[in-house]
Order: structure tokens, then sequence, then C-alpha cells
């Protein structure tokens, strides 16, 4: 998938003609109440300690994440990488705003109501070996944290700043979008190690 | 107006998501042990490494001069909110659930330093391809 990308570089002239690049906003404002919503159900949910709010919290919003994570990196991606230049960032600016506030509050709701759940079902207290399942979904989930905030993200930020200039960089574009293509890939992959984890948890 | 791609800058990004790195690493230790209190050496011993990654990274970044501090400020602050909330709900959830002594003190250490590295790796990323008024050096 990062042959696609590497073999169709952004021409700047052709990026600074987009009309949706002048468009572009990097926090669609319009979400924020929906997330501010979301939020407040789940400090409901941990407050009241209601289970099935909690379950329901943790199972959607977790499939969710999952299920993004592995569309983007292993559809998504690739697909983006064979696109014309014009149709790249057409695409490219509408969707990585959504990203940005779709993607932590999925990651937020599921950690947080995944910890009080656990707790509450008595998870967390069972012995090893079985433990390590818990410990195993841990590790992951801390090294999927490193590799989507301390590259996939940082990425995707710098594309789309570099999409609202009026000359954009075709040559970082590219750079930035193979770094974000595989990084999404490899968050997809270990995403199926959490489904594997998690369904062992929830059948053990 | 230059732009800013081929300039060299002290290594903030690596710097910051190594902090994290290590204090993701001490929080998994932590998290491992709920809901008993853990032995606290180690986890210190991590956390303490990457507090210190983080001071590094903010010397490091607080040491620049030709630099796109309101990109870097737009974006930080954004990302500041967003990641105080994120680690803000993790400590009620914690708090909720009775954690206290050393492992809360650890956590919260952990999630303020998680909450800290991430807006300064992404301010920094998108400050450093923005075009700046003049190409003086660092």
């Amino acid at each position: 998938m990062a042959q696609a990308v590497e073999e169709m570089p952004l021409a700047p002239a052709a990026v600074a003609g987009s009309a949706s690049t002048a468009q572009l906003s990097v926090i669609p404002l319009r979400g924020l109440p929906i997330v501010a919503a979301v939020l407040a159900f789940l400090v409901a949910a941990i407050a009241g300690n209601w289970l099935w709010a909690l379950d329901f919290l943790h199972v959607a919003g977790g499939g969710l994440w999952t299920g993004i994570d592995l569309f983007v990196g292993l559809v998504v991606g690739p697909i983006i990488g064979r696109m014309s230049v014009p149709a790249r960032v057409e695409f490219s600016s509408r969707f990585m705003p959504k990203m940005v506030l779709i993607m932590p509050t999925l990651v937020i709701i599921t950690l947080a109501s995944g910890l009080q759940l656990s707790r509450n079902l008595g998870d967390l207290a069972v012995p090893y070996p079985n433990h390590w399942w818990l410990v195993a979904s841990f590790i992951v989930v801390g090294v999927m944290a490193v590799i989507a905030l301390g590259l996939l993200e940082p990425a995707n930020l710098s594309v789309l700043f570099e999409l609202k200039k009026p000359r954009p960089n075709g040559q970082l574009i590219g750079k930035l979008m193979r770094r974000f293509v595989y990084t999404a890939g490899i968050t997809g992959l270990m995403q199926i190690a959490i489904l594997v984890i998690m369904t062992r948890i929830a059948t053990w | 107006m230059v732009s800013d791609t081929s300039r060299a800058l002290p290594p903030v990004t690596q710097t910051a998501v190594a902090s994290m790195a290590f204090v993701i690493a001490g929080g998994i230790y932590l998290a491992a042990y709920l809901p008993h209190q853990p032995e606290v050496v180690l986890p210190s011993v991590l956390i303490s490494v990457g507090a210190v990654l983080l001071l590094v990274a903010g010397s490091m970044l607080l040491r620049l001069r030709n630099f796109a501090w309101d990109r870097f400020f737009q974006v930080s602050g954004w990302a500041l909110v967003a990641y105080l909330v994120i680690a803000g709900l993790i400590e009620f959830v914690l708090l909720v659930d009775q954690t206290r002594g050393p492992l809360l003190t650890l956590m919260t250490i952990v999630l303020t330093v998680f909450a800290i590295d991430i807006p300064i790796v992404l301010g920094f990323s998108v400050a450093r391809y923005q075009e700046l008024p003049s190409s003086s050096p660092i």
C-alpha cells in the first residue's frame, strides 16, 4: 500500500487549486456538542456504575475503534494511495477533520468504560495465568497509543495544515501520507490482537 | 517567507514520544497490579525517566527562536484541552474506584505527563512545517 502512495506524489500545483483546501476546517466545531454529550453519558455511566451503559460504551466504542482502524488501515488507506492527486486531496480534506474528533472520543469511551467494567465484573481480580490476558491487552493498547499519538496523529494534523496553505508542499504531503498509511496499517493489525484478547477474556 | 521543511530542529518529537513510552510502560506495570497496590520501585523509575524526558523536550522547545509559535500554541492548545479531558476521565475512574496511596499518586503523574506530552508532539509536528517570516538560525 505504501508503494501506491510513493508512486503518486502530490504535485503542489495540483493541490493549490483545490477548492476544498481553502475551506478546510481542521476541527469540525459542529461535532463538539456530540462529543460533549457522549462524554457526559460516559461520566454518568461511570459515576452511577450502570452496568448496561458501561458494557454498551465499551463494546460499541471498542467495536467502532477496532473496525474503523482496520477499515482505514487496510481498505481506505490503500485506496487513497491509488487515487488521482485532486481526488486524494478532496477526500483527505473532508475525511481527516472528522477523524480528529471521532478517534480520540472512541478511544476514551472504550478505555474508561472498560476499566470500570473490568472492576465491576471482577475481571481485574482474576489470578494468573488468566491475568496475563489483561496484561497483554494493556501492552497492546500501550504500544498502539505510542504509535498512534506519536506518529499517526502528528502526520494526520501536519497534512491538514499543509493542505490549508496557498501552495502546499506536495513532496511533504506525500511523505506524511506514507507515514499515515503505514502506521494506520500497523495499528489496524494490532487491533486484530485486541479482538483475540477481548473475546478470550469475555469467554474465560 | 521561508518553508521550514529543510531546517534542522532539535529532536523534540522523538524525546516527547520516548517520554510517552516510558510513562505508558510505568502505567501498564501499575495497571497490571490493579486492584491491588503494586511494588512501586520499577514504575517509579520508568515514570521518573518519562518526566525527565518531558522536561528535556520542553527545554529544547523553549530554546527555539525562529519558530511558528502561533501555530504551535493553536494546535497544542486544542490538544491540551482534549487530552486534559481524556486524562481527567481516567483519573475520575480511578477516584470512583477508591484508588488511593502511591498507586493514585503515580497514576496521576502518568496521566499528567501523558496529557502534556501529546500537545507538545502535535504542536511541534505541525509548527515545524509552517512558513516563517525570515530564515534566521534557530
